[in-house]
């Protein structure tokens, strides 16, 4: 996983709340069996609008996308995140996030950031006054700044999280250290749980 | 194990002296390892795989040497892409002649899977297997979702099988990667939630009219960060199927995992299945088990409590699975949303849905109409929908599909005759499958094309492009069927 400490870029707002994953990504480009490609069905249904803030041209080349409450909710594909990463973005910054969503996106260096609802529409008023407004997501430093819009807006993320995406570090890898401890669990497991073999 | 054990190693901890939820108990027994600062490395007892969310976890395998740790606890079945039609019994041909599989990058992916299934020893049930289904139906069936497992699958409706009070989530790819590899999942603690149901549903109200309920009060985010725990008389009445209905949408409520305690009834739909426990293994089971309830001094972080008996039969009317209502109920007018998202939400969905605010729900037509998922594929689901059609025909200007969620579920639904009920009503008897819940596989909505369905997410093009998803239960959909709009039973 490519490492997080901080990203400079443009910001994309999409103004809608409950953005499910079958908006980010729909069930027919889920057939694909690689990791790759799936920026070109990133929002496909949404993006045949050419008002759509995607098509908007200022736009171009962001990487960081601005949107409203419950951000991928529903499906746990986390080939949402390969579309968004796929398609240039780096971090995600809304209110709240599915559960799935999130955690699928600090597996995939996607960088989800909560922000409360207030400094989520600063950021979106401000990209939409100037679209080159420059955004940095500081990960180190937990905080998301705007100057030139004098936004500073702190974001709470959990030491180990921030930790693992600093260091692009692979959980399995993390987790065999543990093998031992692995081994000895199920050495203790009640005979009588079910297997499918 | 039992309760007074643990309750004594929880004190010696110094933790706690507080009773302990179904959630934290199952949580606590499966720890494998747990450091300050760090997410608890989590094992997992039963993981379920399918054709989509697999095959870059396996790649990722094979790029790392890696093997797949427990086959023995991992099962795979082909349910999300698979067509429900032309399965001609075992053996289907995946191409050439003959194939139900007709589109390409589908036949792929499920080669993919019956691949990796050979490559590393783990059991698949393919396309017209006697025990294929969608994942969430086979898992009980089979007796392998039991009590106070975790189960994990890459899908979000993993948390149907917390209707057994198994912890049971949804993940991504890279975490079914982690499992395959490690058997375990580093986890941060989730909160947990009472949902309490007291009263008893009314007559002609059930299991998918509560849930619906139960998600326009918390809301689409309200269990994120949650596990849920259905409780009271209205819970405890529930059959097992009506319980798998309720913990099925959990996600849509937010939350990753939705339990109901084990009890007598869990303990009876468990007994003599193929995977559940005989002899004093099923004794050693049952002492194990009945420690599990939630301790009555335990404290939930949240708790909702709603009054079963004040329920009617409730249908979407937006796009997501909040925005729901009585069927007697009329279409919102988004200014009447106090907040403004929801407003914004509001608007977006009436235009898509292209509905009016003050229509009465039951004046919405419907052309299509869906009976099937993992959220109502179960016999007892087929039973209700074929009780209502039965003697009925389905209207003229509907389609109507009568999916199983299981071969065994549609085997069983011939023996009791059920097909011919739906077939004589002019609704179409499918192979197993997901069908048209989620609109990857050939059964989908047109652009514009309208159902009602009994699946779980009502999401812009869910069940197809363009197309208009109201989530309803089974005796709704076929009432629906029969009239061509919007209806319960009752109006018949």
């Amino acid at each position: 996983m490519e490492p997080f400490v901080t990203h400079a870029g443009r910001a994309v707002p999409l103004r809608r709340s409950n953005v499910d994953t079958d908006q980010i990504i729909p069930a027919e480009y889920l057939k694909q069996v690689s990791r790759t490609g799936f920026g070109k069905g990133l929002f496909a249904a949404w993006r045949e609008d050419p008002s759509f803030v995607l098509n908007q041209s200022q736009y171009d080349g962001a990487t960081i996308l601005v949107a409203g409450t419950d951000f991928g909710t529903g499906s746990s594909r986390e080939h949402a995140v390969w579309a968004l990463t796929d398609y240039g973005f780096r971090a995600v910054i809304a209110p709240r996030f599915g559960d799935i969503f999130r955690s699928n996106a600090t597996k995939a260096g996607l960088l989800p950031v909560v922000l409360p609802e207030a400094a989520v529409t600063a950021l979106q008023d401000a990209v939409e006054a100037d679209p080159a407004t420059e955004v940095v997501v500081d990960l180190d430093h937990r905080v998301v700044l705007a100057e030139a819009a004098g936004i500073k807006a702190p974001f709470e993320i959990d030491d180990y999280t921030r930790w693992r995406l600093m260091e692009g570090l692979d959980d399995i890898g993390l987790t065999l250290r543990h093998a031992d401890d692995i081994t000895a669990f199920e050495h203790n497991r009640p005979a009588w749980l079910p297997v499918t073999a | 194990m039992n309760t007074a054990v643990s309750e004594c190693e929880t004190q010696a901890e110094g933790e706690s002296v507080m009773g302990r939820t179904l959630a934290e108990k199952i949580w606590d027994a499966h720890v494998v390892r747990s450091a300050e600062g760090e997410p608890d490395l989590l094992y997992i007892d039963l993981h379920l795989l399918h054709e989509v969310t697999s095959p870059q976890a396996f790649d990722g395998l094979r790029a790392a040497s890696r093997k797949v740790r427990r086959p023995d606890l991992s099962i795979a079945t082909e349910d999300h892409n698979v067509p429900t039609t032309g399965i001609t019994g075992p053996g289907v041909p995946l191409s050439g002649p003959g194939s139900p599989v007709t589109d390409p990058v589908s036949r792929i992916q499920v080669e993919a899977l019956r691949k990796n299934c050979a490559e590393f020893g783990v059991r698949l049930h393919p396309m017209g297997d006697a025990d294929q289904g969608i994942v969430h139906v086979i898992g009980p069936q089979l007796g392998l979702t039991q009590p106070g497992l975790t189960i994990v699958c890459g899908d979000s409706h993993t948390s149907t099988h917390g209707a057994l009070g198994a912890l049971a989530f949804g993940i991504g790819t890279s975490e079914v990667e982690h499992v395959l590899a490690t058997q375990t999942l580093p986890q941060a603690r989730p909160k947990t939630m009472a949902i309490t149901v007291n009263g008893a549903l009314p007559e002609g109200v059930t299991a998918k009219d509560l849930i619906l309920a139960i998600i326009a009060t918390i809301g689409t985010g309200g269990g994120q960060g949650y596990v849920l725990e259905y409780r009271g008389p209205a819970i405890r009445a529930l059959t097992m199927a009506g319980r798998l209905t309720v913990c099925n949408m959990s996600i849509e409520a937010g939350a990753r995992a939705g339990l109901v305690a084990p009890d007598d009834v869990t303990f009876g739909y468990l007994q003599g299945r193929p995977h559940a426990p005989s002899g004093a293994a099923w004794e050693a089971a049952l002492d194990y088990w009945r420690t599990l309830p939630t301790d009555p001094d335990a404290t939930f972080d949240h708790e909702v409590v709603l009054d079963a008996a004040t329920l009617t039969p409730y249908v979407t009317w937006g796009t997501n699975p909040g925005q729901a209502l009585p069927l007697a109920a009329f279409v919102p007018d988004p200014g009447s949303f106090a907040d403004p998202a929801a407003r914004a939400a509001a608007e977006r969905a009436l235009t898509y849905m292209d509905l009016v605010p003050g229509m009465a729900l039951r004046d919405i037509t419907v052309d299509t109409v869906f009976v099937g998922s993992c959220t109502n594929g179960r016999i007892e689901d087929l039973r209700a929908a074929a009780s209502v059609l039965q003697g009925r025909r389905v209207a003229p200007s509907v389609r109507m599909l009568v999916v199983p969620g299981s071969m065994a579920v549609r085997a069983q639904a011939e023996a009791e005759g059920l097909d011919a009920v739906f077939t004589a009503a002019g609704a179409q008897w499918r192979s197993a499958g997901c069908s048209m819940c989620l609109g990857m596989n050939p059964d989908k909505l047109s652009a514009g094309e309208r159902s009602a369905s009994t699946s779980n997410r009502n999401f812009e093009g869910r069940q197809g492009k363009g197309g208009r998803t109201h989530l309803v239960s089974p005796e709704v959909a076929a009432a629906t069927a029969v009239t061509g709009h919007l209806a319960a039973p009752a109006d018949l």
